[in-house]
């Protein structure tokens, strides 16, 4: 494979991320393992134990595990609708960008599944699902929503890494010669011909116009497992768009995070430049204007027509004494923070634009907990119990164990990934655009522009 | 007129071949039975009715024994009784909360102290209203909530009007407990303990025993018990009539005591089903707590501190206890 000069460049920057296995690298994937060893042995404590070692009880049948897992599909839209989508409007700047966002749909649409598997009192029956499938259930609706989009998001990925995979294949990296046959494998003979390239240049394209309206079913159909039902809080009709749009949200903030991590750890600055950090923080103001918009619409009209089952649930949201302070939290940080930090020019910097990403994605894995707990504890019936975790919800260590396994199966997936793959598509990387440091500047003289 | 009478004789005498063949098959079955354990024979006559309508006279060691519960294939269970559309009718006005409806379920069924298939609220309906106490199994919907979500058709509506659970189809994954508005469903949080005499039995939906770990589980109107024509335990174990359970095509229901007409009984009393605007559509009415038999109080004075506490709030705001 010919690589051009800026090209070279770049892939230079990059090699010795691949070719080496680095101390510090190590330490965090053995740092990662610990918490998955952690998160493994309270598995099997949940296994061995039954359910009984979690906080869920007859009234609050869902806690933290259906939390996470509408957090990590969320966070899976980073790759499926941003890159998506500015692949599809040919917008420049994404290209150094969309191959992190691409690995975060790919690892967090593995990890998402495994939190409602977790959910699941009897994993020696799982084949039952297909088994016995029922067309009318969501649950089976998401299994193959999931199933399908999972399949799509790998595809993405993976069209978009055969061209780098030539170039790792024909590069004579330092590697083990495994890793080497690896590539070559997986570059399935990829050579830069004028037929490879239209082939993949059109398969690309399809799956950036396939993955979107996926996306937006898997959210969709997610969140009619709860809007199906007939309970307050959740039987709602904007949810399908609501959970759609939060997730997109969610995603951006990831994707900025993950984007500010890697700068900072490979010294991308020159690729991954400001003015990745400001767009992207253009769109998640937009987002986040929108989603407080739907918000606010949600609850004002739970809370104006003010039915008796429904009041019950908004009561627990609002009253500070159950869990206002905590929607307070999700609204200032989940909305207000984002939008101000990006509408004034003096915070539009990388490092705000991160910490307010941060605090938004926390804000919204707050904000499923709070859709997901405060219904349950609101049955129609009065409850009449004495036994106090069969009243009120709280995780045990199990469920938090598993949940940091999680993150950190995170974590691990994108620690290793970038191992063998290079954060910044080489292939992708045109003559046209020169690496420059923008400056803020530079940065509103840049416009959002198709090419 | 001849012909008839020869047909009718010959049809009688066929039956009753059939009915010998048939004594004798059972009987020579037990004998080599009864040989073979070396069972000591008693002389004890045994009445039968026979298939002609005869009255015959066995000994009673001949009798196969059959197990209580016939052995249903799954589609059997699936299908229910056919014919058959079960119905309840609760009378609030009789009930006084002496739980004995919630002990004889735990007994039926095996279930330990703390898993109330049935049991009973303190409802009260708005702030001056006066507090009743509220039965409450199952509601077998007719359009059930929680069998439209099962991913694996654990859950099932059958013909006979009944929302029963195959635990050994049920993966665990909560969603008709979530579905269901009524808190009806429990769940094995753990592996529940088993009794030893149980432990064997083929599992049935139709008697939800024996229990399973990580499998949801909820008051399934004793269809074993219907088959044998009995009442289920609930009914037949309430010291005041409170349950009406029959069958909505025969339009009879009975508490033991009484045996009603149904359509007459909701009529009069002027049933209603809890939260009908939810469009469940449930199989249990209940009669309005109107001209009560015993005061509220009745229900709770004597109950144990750990049930006392449970109707605490709703004793007191009815300033029917002081508050301490």
């Amino acid at each position: 494979m010919e690589l051009n000069k800026y090209q070279q460049e770049l892939f230079n920057h990059q090699r010795p991320v691949i070719e080496k296995f680095g101390a510090r690298t190590w330490k965090w994937t053995i740092f990662f393992l610990l918490w998955i060893g952690l998160g493994g042995y309270a598995l099997y404590l949940q296994i061995a134990k039954g359910h009984t070692v979690t906080g869920m009880r007859d009234n609050v049948v869902w806690g933290l595990y259906i939390a996470n897992f509408i957090f990590f599909i969320g966070i899976s839209y980073a790759g499926a609708v941003i890159s998506g989508i500015l692949h599809i409007l040919k917008v420049e700047w994404r290209k150094p960008i969309i191959r992190i966002a691409e690995m975060v749909t790919v690892i967090s649409t593995i990890i998402g599944p495994v939190f409602i598997l977790l959910c699941v009192g009897r994993l020696d029956r799982l084949h039952h699902l297909f088994l016995y499938p029922r067309l009318q259930s969501p649950i089976t609706w998401d299994v193959f929503a999931i199933g399908t989009y999972f399949t799509g998001s790998v595809i993405f990925l993976y069209l978009a890494l055969i061209k780098d995979f030539a170039i790792y294949r024909d590069a004579k990296l330092n590697i083990p010669k495994w890793q080497q046959k690896m590539y070559k494998i997986l570059a399935i003979g990829y050579r830069g011909t004028k037929g490879q390239k239209r082939h993949i240049r059109i398969s690309t394209n399809l799956l950036a116009i396939m993955i979107i309206p996926l996306a937006i079913i898997v959210h969709s159909v997610l969140s009619w497992i709860f809007g199906m039902t007939l309970r307050p809080g959740w039987h709602s009709t904007i949810f399908g768009p609501y959970f759609v749009l939060a997730a997109i949200y969610s995603g951006t903030g990831v994707l900025i995070m993950a984007m500010w991590v890697y700068r900072k750890m490979y010294k991308l600055g020159n690729y991954i430049q400001d003015k990745h950090f400001i767009y992207l923080g253009y769109i998640m103001m937009v987002l986040g204007a929108a989603y407080g918009y739907f918000t606010f619409s949600e609850y004002l009209t739970d809370w104006f027509g003010s039915e008796k089952w429904s009041n019950e649930v908004i009561d627990k949201i609002f009253n500070p004494a159950k869990y206002g302070w905590w929607f307070l939290f999700t609204n200032i940080a989940g909305i207000l923070l984002p939008i101000f930090i990006v509408a004034f020019p003096k915070t539009r910097k990388p490092g705000w634009i991160t910490i307010a990403s941060f605090f938004m994605v926390i804000a919204l894995w707050v904000k499923r907990y709070l859709i997901i707990v405060p219904t349950l504890e609101s049955p129609l019936l009065p409850m009449q119990d004495t036994r106090t975790e069969y009243v009120k919800y709280s995780a045990t260590w199990v469920e938090w164990a598993l949940t940091f396994a999680g993150i950190a199966t995170f974590f691990l997936f994108f620690t290793l990934l970038s191992k063998f793959v290079t954060i910044i598509p080489i292939s992708e990387f045109g003559g046209k655009e020169k690496p420059v440091v923008t400056t803020k500047d530079s940065a509103e003289e840049n416009e959002i522009a198709p090419a | 007129m001849k012909q008839e009478e020869i047909n009718d004789k010959g049809r009688r005498d066929f039956l009753k071949t059939a009915a010998i063949a048939t004594i004798a098959t059972t009987a020579c079955g037990s004998l080599a039975c009864s040989c073979s354990s070396k069972k000591a024979a008693v002389a004890e006559k045994v009445r039968l009715l026979s298939p002609d309508g005869e009255i015959v006279e066995i000994d009673s060691v001949y009798l196969n024994h059959h197990e209580n519960m016939a052995v249903l294939s799954k589609h059997e269970q699936r299908m229910g009784i056919p014919g058959k559309k079960f119905v309840m009718v609760v009378d609030l006005a009789r009930c006084k909360n002496a739980r004995k409806c919630v002990t004889a379920c735990q007994k039926w069924h095996y279930r330990p102290e703390e898993t109330e298939w049935l049991t009973v609220k303190l409802m009260k309906d708005s702030d001056k209203a006066a507090p009743y106490w509220f039965p409450k199994q199952c509601f077998h919907c007719d359009n059930p909530p929680c069998v439209k979500v099962c991913p694996v058709n654990a859950t099932f509506k059958r013909q006979d009007g009944l929302v029963l659970i195959d635990n050994e189809r049920c993966i665990g994954c909560k969603f008709c407990m979530a579905a269901c508005p009524y808190s009806t469903r429990v769940f094995n949080w753990s592996d529940p303990e088993i009794p030893f005499d149980i432990k064997d039995l083929p599992y049935s939906a139709e008697t939800g025993v024996p229990a399973r770990v990580g499998t949801v589980e909820k008051c399934d109107f004793c269809p074993d018990r219907a088959r044998e024509g009995l009442l289920p335990p609930c009914v037949e174990a309430c010291p005041n009539g409170v349950f009406y359970f029959g069958d909505e095509n025969e339009d009879t229901v009975s508490n033991g005591d009484e045996t009603l007409s149904f359509s007459q009984l909701i009529k009069d009393r002027s049933a209603y089903r809890f939260q009908e605007e939810l469009g469940t559509k449930p199989r249990v009415y209940y009669l309005p707590p109107k001209d009560r038999q015993f005061p509220v109080e009745r229900g709770y004075e004597n109950l144990p501190d750990k049930l006392k506490a449970r109707f605490k709030d709703v004793m007191e705001e009815s300033h029917l206890l002081e508050k301490k």
